[in-house]
């Protein structure tokens, strides 16, 4: 119907002088958007499909491709823009909810770019990473409450158990079936070779992946997909999904035309059924219950396995910690509002949940003033970009990070947000077979040890101007940073002073 | 000796090999003058069906059945490397003949071409190799 016809937001321009007609574009379109015309003897393009992923315009031998927002308007109007109006047109002829995948893109403060942080100047030395010992080394678990000592006066190991980190970062959960088996291994063989964590997600664990079980922290969520024994014991820490910052208070629906045979046997469900994660647990209805599902997989793990308690970050998220950490769990993960997702409904990811960097402040002010920081370490997720929101969320108190988009990105992913399509044309979200071959990942392993090293190497290197030398000592140490255009209510929540003060 | 390998599972069947190689070896200075409103003919081929694609070119065999089967001694071994001398090469096919796995192939002039390993041309490595998106070919020692 033409009151459904919406102009294509993209537009692929394509410089004929250029173009060669060699089809590469065509053959790695799985939207279909390029074809080659026989009687015009050139290549065509058709926009409406395009999502501005850039598989085309990469790998384009003679740079004839780019793809241009569109100048096309709706007559101006603040208040309903074009966004606005075509999505009620969407709506009005579909009947639908909106779907949308990856992190919140609307503009909401970014509360990592108003901190600075600070360096040494004559008064106190700054420390050279490449001449003097740094440590980036962490580990993650509640930490003995007391020292103990035998009969004989010897120090008793009361350690509970620890996740140890060669450097702050962890790759966060993506389920197999939300993203490829070769995202799946380049992320299991790049923790692995740093020395840190990747997360299964809630889809189980690929018996090709117990093999980086040291590596993996294995996930339980309200679908309980794929829980077993052996899956619990396969990896190096349980982590109990609440929720995801990208969708608080729902579920999770993962269609049934991507559950083929092999994520039907990950996930323990029969083959092209809907995975369909409930909105909660529905053992779950207080802190009680959760203290006793907690308590069901230490006993399940042997009390060998931390277990991290994920949460998303809402309106009173450190309350909700607080009870976390008293109900026996040993991580606390908290997923902010701009975290990722394989698919969302659009209101839900851009409305719903609080910023990352104000929900870790309060969460970690909170444990502090209780006295029991020490029982549970912090990890925090929800659009970490870059080594320095990770410098600033360590000042803030985070023990760790977990980066999810930043990694995907690593693998080729150019956030064109329409994952919940399956046609992912980089390999990453999708389980279509020539998609997924894609992603080699051999070349997936080293782009994400790439990053990580180089992250690795500006946290030293940031952390040796303010005269630190080891995670610890930078730890909630928020005297390192400042706040810039912030109101007093942001700096008090984030417990930081102004620039200048 | 260093050579050219393939592995299907990592070809994504982009054609692109084919059109860095007919490049590399047109020696013109950029692909748009060599390759524009042009029929290619490359010395690797991408062979594809039932969604497995792989290129196919020269195998530089230890004993190579296409010297063997040269009329002309266009065809010769240097360093491992089969390499042939257009100039000698009198078209014959018998070359095209005897290789298993139809690494040869009539050039636009006429005579035999086949991959030579970017050698011969400014480049010095395999440029389909440096081509491919995802490393689906590979130069290396095995």
């Amino acid at each position: 119907m033409a009151i459904d016809f919406l102009y294509p937001l993209y537009e692929v321009v394509r410089d004929p002088q250029r173009c060669i007609c060699c089809r590469a574009c065509e053959r790695q379109c799985a939207n279909e958007v390029h074809h080659y015309d026989v009687d015009f003897g050139c290549m065509m393009s058709d926009e409406s499909k395009c999502v501005a992923c850039h598989r085309c315009v990469s790998l384009c031998p003679t740079r004839a491709l780019k793809i241009v927002k569109t100048d096309h308007t709706f007559k101006e109007n603040e208040n309903w823009t074009g966004k606005t109006i075509s999505e009620v047109y969407r709506q009005a002829g579909t009947g639908g909810v909106l779907l949308s995948s990856m992190g919140n893109p609307e503009p909401y403060p970014i509360y990592w770019d108003k901190l600075l942080i600070n360096a040494s100047q004559v008064t106190n030395p700054s420390i050279d990473p490449l001449r003097e010992p740094m440590e980036t080394f962490t580990t993650l678990g509640a930490k003995p409450q007391a020292i103990e000592r035998d009969e004989n006066g010897d120090l008793v190991d009361n350690m509970p158990p620890q996740l140890t980190l060669n450097v702050p970062v962890m790759f966060s959960a993506m389920s197999y079936g939300s993203i490829s088996y070769n995202a799946h291994a380049s992320l299991a063989r790049a923790a692995t070779a740093l020395g840190t964590y990747y997360n299964t997600g809630e889809g189980g664990l690929h018996q090709d992946f117990y093999a980086y079980g040291e590596h993996t922290i294995v996930q339980v969520a309200s679908g309980r997909f794929g829980v077993h024994a052996d899956y619990l014991n396969a990896g190096a820490a349980v982590e109990i999904k609440m929720g995801q910052g990208a969708k608080p208070g729902i579920g999770g629906h993962l269609p049934g035309i991507k559950v083929g045979e092999d994520i039907s046997r990950t996930r323990m469900i029969p083959e092209g059924t809907d995975a369909i994660s409930p909105a909660p647990h529905h053992d779950i209805y207080s802190i009680e219950d959760l203290r006793q599902l907690v308590y069901s997989i230490k006993e399940a793990t042997h009390y060998k396995k931390p277990v991290i308690v994920k949460i998303a970050a809402v309106h009173n998220v450190a309350a909700i910690a607080s009870g976390i950490a008293r109900s026996g769990a040993d991580i606390i993960a908290i997923d902010g509002f701009r975290g990722g997702t394989g698919a969302a409904p659009t209101r839900i990811r851009d409305n719903v949940g609080i910023p990352i960097e104000l929900a870790l402040a309060a969460v970690d002010q909170r444990l502090r003033e209780e006295g029991i920081r020490d029982r549970v370490s912090v990890v925090i997720g929800g659009s970490v970009r870059s080594s320095s929101d990770l410098v600033k969320a360590i000042a803030l108190g985070a023990d760790a990070v977990y980066i999810g988009t930043a990694a995907l990105l690593a693998l080729g992913c150019h956030l064109c947000r329409s994952c919940q399509t399956g046609k992912c044309n980089w390999g990453i979200a999708t389980q279509r077979p020539d998609l997924v071959r894609r992603l080699n990942p051999d070349i997936g392993e080293k782009r994400l040890v790439n990053l990580i090293t180089s992250w690795d190497h500006e946290l030293k290197e940031m952390m040796g101007g303010m005269g630190i030398n080891s995670i610890e000592a930078l730890r909630g140490n928020r005297l390192m940073l400042r706040g810039v255009g912030l109101t007093q209510k942001e700096l008090d929540i984030l417990g930081v002073k102004h620039a200048g003060e | 000796m260093k050579r050219v390998y393939v592995d299907e599972r990592w070809c994504l069947g982009c054609h692109l090999c084919e059109y860095y190689c007919a490049f590399a070896n047109s020696g013109k200075s950029s692909m748009i003058k060599a390759l524009k409103d042009r029929h290619i003919v490359p010395r690797i081929r991408i062979e594809e069906r039932n969604n497995i694609s792989f290129a196919v070119s020269c195998r530089h065999c230890t004993d190579p059945l296409c010297v063997k089967s040269c009329i002309s001694g266009a065809l010769s071994v240097e360093n491992g490397a089969v390499l042939i001398d257009s100039d000698k090469c009198v078209g014959c096919c018998s070359c095209i003949m005897a290789c298993p796995y139809g690494a040869l192939s009539h050039s636009e002039s006429g005579v035999i071409q086949k991959c030579e390993l970017c050698k011969k041309n400014e480049f010095g490595v395999p440029q389909c190799v440096q081509g491919c998106p995802n490393k689906a070919i590979v130069y290396e020692e095995r």
